[in-house]
């Protein structure tokens, strides 16, 4: 386990009560002080929790323990097939796309990927997809909508990979392709920003009638870090921009880009990625449930109308 | 009208490499030193060696439609600060001076025009606005020219010149990007053709959005274009990037233009393409 600064209290608050009840808790006569450490940890987390900053809700969204789209896959849905490649360069590890069943019912899944392990890591490209990635996930996404079946993302990254060879095969391309591909499914499409939503990588899975966020997910136009060094010359003043940028989960309600906050378990996801699931099922079920009662132009055009209202400008008389 | 009065900005990257009183120009590129007014009478192109320097949004205008055609739409639209962005002035301070320094609205300017008798939407990046950066004023533009070219049935014709998205106005800035490109799907499904002309340079959320998806990508000369600015990609991958990457050449290697056209050959190049494509 990895913690965060501000974590740090309450695990080794946690580990002393793992120790006490190890050690038996009862034979020794320690119930009096494993209610009071108990109580301590409760009004801790409620006190550090409640008082989370603006960095340190960026730091959560990228918690190296932090449940990734493969985490969610296995917990909220079933008989997962994965589909490989796209069918013109090579397979990109930081995307995984496929179909699998959500109540018995067929959708298309497709999510950015990070890695645990530092091979893992590295193979998947830290979640930072390739062009390919991108024609992957659109050629899903159109046997998605020739099939009838609903599309499920899930966007994970800290944005499309710069490099050579993704410019060499048109990283501009295939982004925009995407967004283009996915304003035109004729099925429902559900996005959710389950961790980092770094700019156009992650708006490239994001074209959706439903676009939910996590609690400590992040939506943002460019990397706080990004961001610090362009205004301030100085990356390390990366926590001012995130204040700036205003990419937590309710700012990005406020601003009419997300519809629905879905909650964490206290802490985070990762403090019980099982619950985290179980709250990311119900909200996807909810809106997939909605969804459903539309046909394929009006999926559309609902689409198209929650888009095109986006921005903020004034028409001087 | 707007409350400032309106004054067509015409000054260009020329006016500053001028030397002397006006008189004498250098070439930055082959080091040549020319009458100031060769360069202006050769489109802002190098006389000597060819090198395309920027050309103001109203030369272009001028130089694509035919004489008088033109006829702006949407002015006076500006933007609001949704974030309430400050990093050291606020940004609807900055909005407010570039609009006065630059006597441009934001950074895009659409209408209608025709090309050679032929009717035609046109958009155009004013990259002397915040080098061209993309936020919501800039998003509905587009949005609206390519509306209005579906409606119309008539094609559209979009001048990229952009750093990207505009960082101040935030996810609203990147929501722009699919906002312009499901614009862009109505145009396609009125069947008519968006020919995207791509200038130096046009990377980031621009690139990544609709100056790819031209049905016909034409570039200027060595412009460069791409997802990922040039400095971003060596900090990443820590190695110098190849001569003449990410250039137009480059893409055109790659597949990802179609055409290169000098900028004397611009407006002759897209009556072309619209007379093959459109009736
Ligand atoms: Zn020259």
């Amino acid at each position: 386990m990895a913690h965060l600064e501000f974590e740090k209290p309450i695990v080794e608050l946690e580990d002393r009560i793992r120790e006490l009840k190890l050690y038996g808790v009862r034979e020794h006569g320690f119930e009096s002080e494993l209610r009071k450490l108990e109580e301590r940890v409760s009004t801790m987390q409620q006190e550090i929790y409640d008082g989370l900053g603006v960095w340190q809700k960026v730091q959560l969204s990228r918690h190296p323990d932090r449940p990734y789209f493969l985490d969610y896959l296995e917990r909220i849905f079933d008989d997962f097939v994965e589909l490989h490649g796209d069918r013109a360069y090579s397979d990109d590890a930081a995307i995984v796309s496929g179909m699998a069943r959500l109540d018995g019912r067929t959708v298309a899944v497709i999510g950015h990927q990070k890695g645990r392990t530092t091979k893992e890591k590295l193979r998947r490209n830290f979640g930072m997809a390739h062009p390919e990635g991108y024609r992957k996930a659109m050629r899903i996404m159109e046997m998605a909508h020739r099939f009838r079946r609903p599309v499920l993302t899930f966007i994970d990254t800290p944005g499309a990979y710069p490099g050579i060879g993704a410019e060499e095969r048109g990283q501009s391309e295939a982004i925009g392709a995407s967004l283009l591909a996915m304003s035109r499914l004729r099925v429902p499409v559900i996005a959710t920003v389950i961790g980092e939503g770094g700019s156009g990588g992650a708006l490239a899975l994001g074209v959706a009638n439903r676009v939910l966020m996590l609690q400590f997910a992040t939506y943002s136009v460019i990397t706080p870090e990004g961001c610090a060094s362009i205004l301030w010359r100085d990356g390390t003043r990366a926590a001012d921009a995130a204040v700036q940028l205003k990419l937590l989960a309710n700012n990005a309600v406020d601003l009419g880009v997300v519809d629905e906050v879905v909650p964490e378990p206290a802490g985070g996801a990762h403090r019980d990625p099982d619950d985290a699931a179980r709250l990311l099922g119900v909200a996807l079920r909810r809106h997939l449930g909605e969804l459903s009662q539309h046909d394929g132009a009006a999926l559309i055009d609902g689409r198209y109308a929650k888009f095109r209202a986006m921005g903020v400008t004034q028409q001087l008389t | 009208m707007a409350w400032f009065t309106k004054t067509r900005a015409t000054t260009d990257a020329s006016e500053k490499r001028t030397l002397g009183l006006g008189v004498f120009r250098r070439c930055d590129e082959c080091g040549v030193t020319l009458k100031a007014e060769e360069f202006t009478e050769n489109l802002e192109v190098c006389p000597s060696c060819g090198h395309h320097y920027a050309l103001s949004t109203e030369a272009w205008v001028e130089l694509l439609l035919d004489p008088g055609s033109f006829d702006e739409h949407d002015t006076g639209l500006v933007s609001g600060d949704p974030l309430l962005f400050n990093d050291s002035k606020p940004y609807s301070d900055r909005v407010r001076a570039t609009r006065k320094k630059t006597g441009a609205d934001d950074a895009m300017m659409i209408g209608s025009g025709t090309v050679e008798g032929r009717p035609v939407q046109l958009g155009s990046f004013v990259f002397r606005f915040m080098g061209g950066s993309m936020g919501s004023v800039v998003g509905e533009k587009i949005a609206r020219m390519f509306e209005r070219a579906a409606d119309l049935r008539q094609p559209a014709i979009l001048l990229s010149s952009s750093g990207g998205a505009r960082m101040q106005e935030g996810i609203l800035s990147l929501m722009q990007m699919a906002k312009t490109v499901s614009a862009l799907g109505r145009l396609r499904d009125a069947g008519m053709p968006f020919v995207s002309v791509l200038l130096h340079p046009t990377t980031g959320g621009v690139a990544a959005s609709f100056a790819l998806l031209g049905d016909v990508n034409i570039a200027e000369p060595k412009a460069l274009i791409g997802f990922a600015g040039p400095r971003v990609i060596e900090n990443t991958i820590r190695q110098k990037l190849p001569e003449g990457f990410q250039r137009s050449e480059f893409l055109l290697e790659h597949g990802m233009v179609d055409i290169i056209a000098p900028r004397r050959e611009m407006r002759a190049t897209i009556a072309r393409v619209l007379g093959h494509l459109v009736g």
